[in-house]
């Protein structure tokens, strides 16, 4: 396997707050990357820098050898504009906390709406990716329905499928199961079960430890803003060397 | 169980309830209330029955050639003028939140200037463009004369209008605001630039914070309209003083003028309803239950 990130001493500062503290990690092609640790430990921000939803105070990234958010002439990194940006987000597709499916349109609305308004395909074409998508995740009865008139772990499920329309070659999970009913945790969890399985590179940042040990390649611990430890599974989640990880892993088990 | 203890600890004559009645609550108040605006109302129209108000003028000028030309060019006037507002509206509200300060201190002296002086005002101040400016254009590519241009409807819309984009920009920022930020981070990581996520994701939520108060500005234009009768723009108003100042019915003329705004009000009204429905779709209270169905049918 080889790197599909790589992200070199990261830095990032909300005014005095160290939010990511000389970060540096390496992302392997088809990887299933867990990050946990507590919250404020700068997990959120990690992967929100790798798609630029922040912008990294110093430190580089590389998606696929294309330095990220930078142009670089010398020794010198000027940032990129607007729409270089949004070119560079197509790469990986993002899954958030709280769905954020486009309020104002249907399901099958906001599946479509990348394929169409950003990648400028023709809508005879991605209607049936769409609604093959919606058949993975089990919802293609919903595609008329807005979003409010679904479940938390139904607006997951779509939201999952509305990044997965992007054919991103990367996907970002940012808690996805943190504001679901107990009972609704499995059936998005066993959506990003199977897209794991197809060989997808995936980060997720998650509270669900039983997830990380099932389906992770790689479990990463950060706490104040730095990676405290990184291994397999079995080693953070079974025997973690810092005594920070233990006191986590304990403190969520408990 | 409980039901089980009272039985038995109830002493049944005391608490038998078989021969007691509920009775509604009397309110003598509302009943005097209303007797006396009654009252009130028979007398406002026993005076107006009574004054000296020609009715059959009030029907014979109702559809008269003037007031109908004069309510076109209300018309014409509200929709001219409140299209304009919301253009500039939309672009100084963008202006306002652009990181950019040239672009954001234009739009707030913009705003400052055209909400801080009388709309009167500024309506005689284009009307009256031709006496600092005699000449329009760009020099060497086309010229006019100021006079010719800025005839009573040109100054009409420019004022109108000009003064509608400050108010609409206040209320197009306030619908961008509204946009719940995780709503741009989903239009973000799609790739979508700014513009693109403007015009597909902020605008179209904007609108349900947007369109109540707009509906009330163009209810609001529809009588600011009447101002232009000052500079004589040809509308409802102007048209009914001219007839007025011929046959001498004042009351009548203004009546008719005052039963033509209350009908485009009240069509205006209704419409504005029909608008605040349909987009409060999607977003609106009445899917609280279907979203409960749904939790409940398992996700």
């Amino acid at each position: 396997m080889s790197s599909m990130v790589v992200a070199v001493e990261l830095n990032k500062f909300f005014g005095d707050f160290q939010a990511l503290d000389k970060v540096s990690l390496e992302i392997e092609h088809g990887e299933v990357l867990c990050i946990i640790g507590p919250s404020g430990s700068g997990k959120s921000t990690l992967l929100r820098c790798i798609n630029q939803l922040e912008r990294i105070d110093s430190g580089a990234i590389w998606i696929d050898d294309e330095l990220i958010g930078f142009r670089q002439e010398g020794d010198k990194l000027y940032q990129l504009n607007d729409s270089e940006i949004a070119r560079q987000r197509l790469s990986s597709g993002m899954v958030f906390q709280r769905f954020n499916l486009f309020a104002h349109m249907t399901v099958l609305e906001n599946i479509i709406e990348g394929p169409v308004t950003v990648q400028r395909r023709t809508k005879s074409a991605v209607i049936p990716e769409a609604m093959a998508l919606l058949e993975k995740v089990g919802l293609a009865d919903k595609k008329d329905s807005y979003p409010s008139e679904l479940s938390g772990g139904q607006q997951q499920r779509i939201a999952i499928a509305r990044a997965l329309a992007m054919k991103p070659k990367l996907m970002l999970f940012d808690e996805p199961t943190s504001a679901l009913d107990p009972e609704l945790v499995s059936d998005v969890l066993s959506v990003m079960r199977n897209l794991a399985k197809s060989g997808m590179t995936m980060v997720v940042v998650t509270h669900e430890l039983g997830f990380a040990r099932e389906v992770a390649n790689r479990v990463v611990f950060m706490d104040h803003g730095k990676i405290i430890e990184s291994g397999t599974p079995q080693e953070i989640l079974g025997s973690p060397k810092e005594k920070r990880t233990q006191d986590f892993i304990a403190a969520v088990l408990a | 169980m409980a039901s089980v203890d009272s039985t038995i600890s109830i002493p049944p004559a005391k608490y038998s309830i078989a021969h007691l009645h509920h009775q509604p609550r009397r309110h003598y108040g509302r009943w005097l209330a209303a007797a006396l605006i009654i009252l009130a109302l028979a007398l406002i129209v026993k005076a107006f029955a009574q004054g000296q108000i020609a009715w059959p003028v009030v029907a014979q000028f109702f559809t008269a050639p003037a007031i109908l030309s004069g309510l076109w060019n209300t018309i014409l006037m509200t929709i001219c003028a409140m299209a304009l507002g919301l253009v500039l509206g939309v672009v100084f509200a963008i202006m306002i939140m652009s990181p950019n300060p040239v672009l954001k201190y234009v739009a707030v002296f913009y705003i400052w200037f055209f909400r801080g002086t009388p709309l009167l005002l500024q309506l005689l101040l284009w009307f009256n463009l031709a006496l600092i400016f005699p000449t329009l254009g760009i020099p060497g590519l086309f010229e006019m004369r100021t006079v010719d241009f800025m005839t009573p409807f040109m100054a009409t819309l420019l004022g109108l209008g000009i003064n509608q984009g400050a108010y609409t920009a206040e209320v197009v920022r306030g619908g961008i605001l509204s946009v719940d930020n995780g709503q741009i981070e989903a239009a973000k990581v799609i790739g979508m630039t700014r513009l693109t996520m403007l015009r597909r994701i902020i605008l179209p939520q904007a609108m349900r914070v947007i369109i109540p108060p707009v509906g009330n500005e163009v209810i609001s234009m529809v009588k600011l309209t009447s101002v232009a009768s000052v500079i004589g723009y040809a509308e409802i108003l102007r048209n009914a003083q001219s007839v007025y100042y011929a046959n001498n019915r004042v009351m009548e003329l203004l009546i008719v003028s005052a039963i033509w705004y209350l009908v485009v009000v009240t069509i205006l009204s209704i419409g504005q309803h029909l608008l605040e429905k349909h987009y409060a779709k999607s977003q609106g209270r009445r899917d609280t239950k279907r979203a409960a169905a749904a939790e409940a049918e398992g996700a």
